[in-house]
């Protein structure tokens, strides 16, 4: 009972952490004025292009598979892995659980190897590409680490040990509407839970806001229409009535 | 300077070198002196408190500059840049790679902006400003020409031009300016140009010129000044006024009104397209620069604003004077009404005279002699600030046709150079963002190693003579690193002076 207590109570605290954080980061990205237009050219000139770029960007990495074939592979192979992960694993947060969830879960299972594999790739740039490797500092590494962690343990329960998934799912539910349901005493269980939740705890703080970046980047999200509307910021418009 | 300059040898693959760690750490533009740095209200050399000067000017950009914030959180060192930059690939120091650039400045930030930079440095590669810090800044913050090429291919689009300016301004506020730009600046707000032509060298300079093409063409071709009530106002780089090869695209421009009759003039108090305020990332010297043609524009009542051959401030009146002194369309606010009741709205404002030739072109309002131009065999270079800071036309991708259009219009043999060397992904011609100085000869000859590569293969491939390129930096610091590579320096020149020689004059 003292290991489930301390998960819930490392939840809560990760999951709130988590939110707070991100809106935190999100709402200083897009308080924090671009007082200038900095498309990257030929960049759309409609906000529905804008829109398809971003869609571009956000689902098939298109800037990255101009940049490099080898890094773009292993990141689609982890992002598209770890999508399909967290999506089959909504399944320990609802019940019943949706049909489409039902459906992707043989997918979401195998996807776990292929996110395993899209890090090892990744991981591995950082040894044997000289200026890959001059550039990676320990939390770079680190990071690889935390998240190999994660799908490794994640696959072991899944293939090799198993656990009693119907009870963490009832643990989930449980802390979903503030009861506490007993977690199973498996050590697996424990790793995994604890890796995610450290994830939750340091993605506000840590390069993982790559992921709230890409939207707020001016280089990527404006619309190049510089001389037909005028654009300017607030703190620029001062220094015009300063004139 | 002690070591002598010379070319790094063609590559035998076209990829990244093996990285050679401080090969560049020795490059030291000029720094600006004490006068320098007060004639544009900065602090100069040794300020004492200049490390609390940097991070308050640092905390300052992070608030102002979303691009700032966002670009020092996001990225996650995949090193899809990493061997993305002219300089690198010509010098191989791994501090030239873009994110490495980056990281001089992202250490710092995570140090004194970020809560894991101060609780646990050594994990997340934070670091404190020291004087030795600061040092590398300026190094290598002056070895990056904001050509943009990085973020074509960054995931996220972090532009490291956004990080060099944010550097350079820091720098500025630190007391640690460079000589080169700061002087330059300090001489537009004094006399109106880069150069310091005043008035009297300029209509000396013009009326030389008049003379020249009476010579050559038998006709009155005007180069005007200061004339009020024209339609047009000519506002391009004062190199045009006697650089080679820039002063034969000027004669271009000159022809092209002249032959469709439409009347322009220069100006003496705003002789200048270029704007260094970008290259050192200062917004209030950037629209101060730009000022200067908004008040030109409306002291002589022109009716359009059409900008000669200049890569960056093409940028700057593209992207930049709609928002910095509102010449453009969409203004509601009442600085900019004045100015935008007097322009005509039915073209483009600002337009590059590119657009302005080759929509008379099309219109078959000039028209050309081809054949004039058949001893060239003819390459374009895209320069940076135009093909990723930039546009022209009505549609995406008009700054790499519309110039493409009018060399093909006036002449017969033309190549490009290699895909991934043009276009959005072309390189930069190793001088510009404020780097076109003496001081950095050596940078700069191994800074335009790519583009000499692809250069060199349309020379054997299909014996090409000439580069054209409607940029000023471009043309002077080609006509400087072409001979290190074995070329002629003539080689480089300008897209209108292709136009001087082809269009038809007299016949009209």
């Amino acid at each position: 009972m003292t290991m489930t207590i301390m998960f819930a109570v490392l939840f809560y605290f990760a999951a709130g952490l988590l939110t707070v954080g991100l809106i935190y980061r999100i709402t200083t990205y897009a308080r924090t004025p671009a007082p200038l237009k900095i498309p990257t050219t030929p960049a759309p000139r409609t906000r529905a292009g804008v829109v398809m770029l971003m869609a571009r960007e956000v689902f098939l990495f298109q800037s990255l598979f101009k940049g490099n074939l080898w890094t773009w592979l292993f990141s689609i192979m982890f992002h598209a892995g770890l999508a399909l992960v967290l999506l089959r694993h909504i399944r320990y947060f609802i019940d019943p659980v949706w049909s489409w969830v039902i459906f992707i879960q043989p997918f979401g299972i195998y996807a776990g190897f292929l996110m395993v594999a899209g890090l090892a790739g990744l991981w591995g740039r950082r040894f044997f590409v000289d200026r890959v490797r001059y550039i990676s500092t320990p939390s770079d590494h680190l990071m690889l680490a935390l998240l190999i962690g994660i799908g490794v343990s994640g696959l072991v329960m899944k293939f090799v040990t198993h656990t009693d998934i119907v009870a963490i799912k009832n643990f989930f539910i449980g802390l979903m509407s503030f009861t506490l349901h007993p977690l199973p005493a498996d050590n697996m269980i424990y790793l995994h839970l604890s890796l995610i939740a450290l994830l939750m705890i340091i993605f506000p703080f840590s390069k993982l806001l790559h992921a709230p970046g890409l939207f707020f980047s001016p280089s990527r999200n404006q619309v190049e229409n510089s001389r037909d509307v005028r654009h300017i910021s607030a703190w620029a418009a001062k220094l015009e009535s300063g004139k | 300077m002690a070591i002598e300059i010379k070319a790094p040898p063609y590559r035998v693959f076209n990829i990244a070198p093996a990285i050679k760690p401080g090969a560049m750490e020795k490059s030291k533009s000029f720094q600006a002196n004490d006068k320098i740095q007060s004639d544009l209200g900065f602090p100069g050399i040794g300020v004492e408190d200049w490390h609390d000067r940097a991070i308050g000017k640092m905390g300052e950009l992070l608030g102002k500059y979303r691009s700032l914030k966002v670009y020092m959180d996001a990225c996650v060192h995949c090193g899809a840049c990493s061997d993305k930059c002219h300089y690198f690939l010509g010098t191989a120091d791994p501090k030239n790679m873009p994110v490495a650039r980056q990281d001089l400045m992202r250490s710092v930030y995570r140090r004194y902006f970020t809560l894991p930079g101060k609780l646990f440095p050594w994990l997340v590669g934070a670091r404190d400003l020291t004087r030795e810090v600061l040092d590398e800044w300026y190094n290598y913050y002056h070895q990056c020409s904001e050509c943009r090429r990085c973020s074509v291919f960054c995931p996220y689009g972090i532009d490291t031009a956004e990080i060099t300016m944010a550097a350079r301004d820091i720098l500025d506020a630190a007391g640690y300016g460079q000589k080169y730009s700061n002087e330059i600046i300090a001489k537009v707000h004094l006399i109106g140009n880069n150069l310091g032509l005043p008035k009297p060298a300029l209509v000396d300079t013009l009326e030389g010129l008049e003379e020249d093409v009476k010579e050559d063409t038998g006709l009155d071709i005007k180069f005007p000044l200061d004339v009020k009530g024209a339609e047009v106002l000519l506002i391009t780089p004062s190199a045009d006024f006697f650089a080679e090869p820039h002063i034969d695209s000027l004669i271009g421009y000159g022809k092209v009104f002249h032959a469709a009759g439409i009347s322009w003039t220069l100006s003496s108090m705003s002789s200048e397209a270029g704007n260094f305020g970008i290259f050192i990332g200062n917004y209030e010297q950037m629209r101060k620069v730009a000022l200067r043609i908004r008040q030109a524009a409306l002291e002589l009542g022109v009716k359009r604003i059409v900008v000669g051959e200049c890569g960056h401030a093409w940028r700057v009146a593209y992207s930049f004077w709609n928002t910095l002194i509102g010449v453009g369309d969409g203004a509601t606010d009442p600085y900019a009404i004045e100015l935008q009741k007097q322009l005509d709205h039915r073209y483009k404002q600002p337009m590059h005279i590119c657009e302005l030739t080759w929509d008379l072109a099309e219109r078959k309002i000039i028209t050309f002699d081809k054949e004039a131009n058949d001893g060239k065999i003819i390459t374009f270079h895209d320069s940076c600030n135009v093909a990723r800071g930039s546009s022209m036309g009505d549609y995406q991708g008009g700054q790499f046709e519309i110039p493409r259009n009018i060399v093909k219009a006036v002449a017969n043999n033309f190549y490009e150079m290699r895909e991934g060397t043009t276009h959005e992904q072309t390189f930069c011609c190793g001088g510009g963002g404020g780097l076109l100085t003496d001081d950095l000869l050596d940078l700069r000859v191994k800074g335009s190693l790519p583009r000499m590569e692809a250069l060199q293969e349309v020379v054997d491939a299909h014996g090409v003579n000439f580069m054209a390129c409607i940029c000023a930096i471009c043309k002077s610091q080609f006509t400087k690193v072409l001979p290190y590579y074995g070329f002629d320096r003539r080689l480089i020149g300008g897209v209108h002076q292709l136009v001087s020689s082809a269009i038809r004059l007299g016949d009209k």
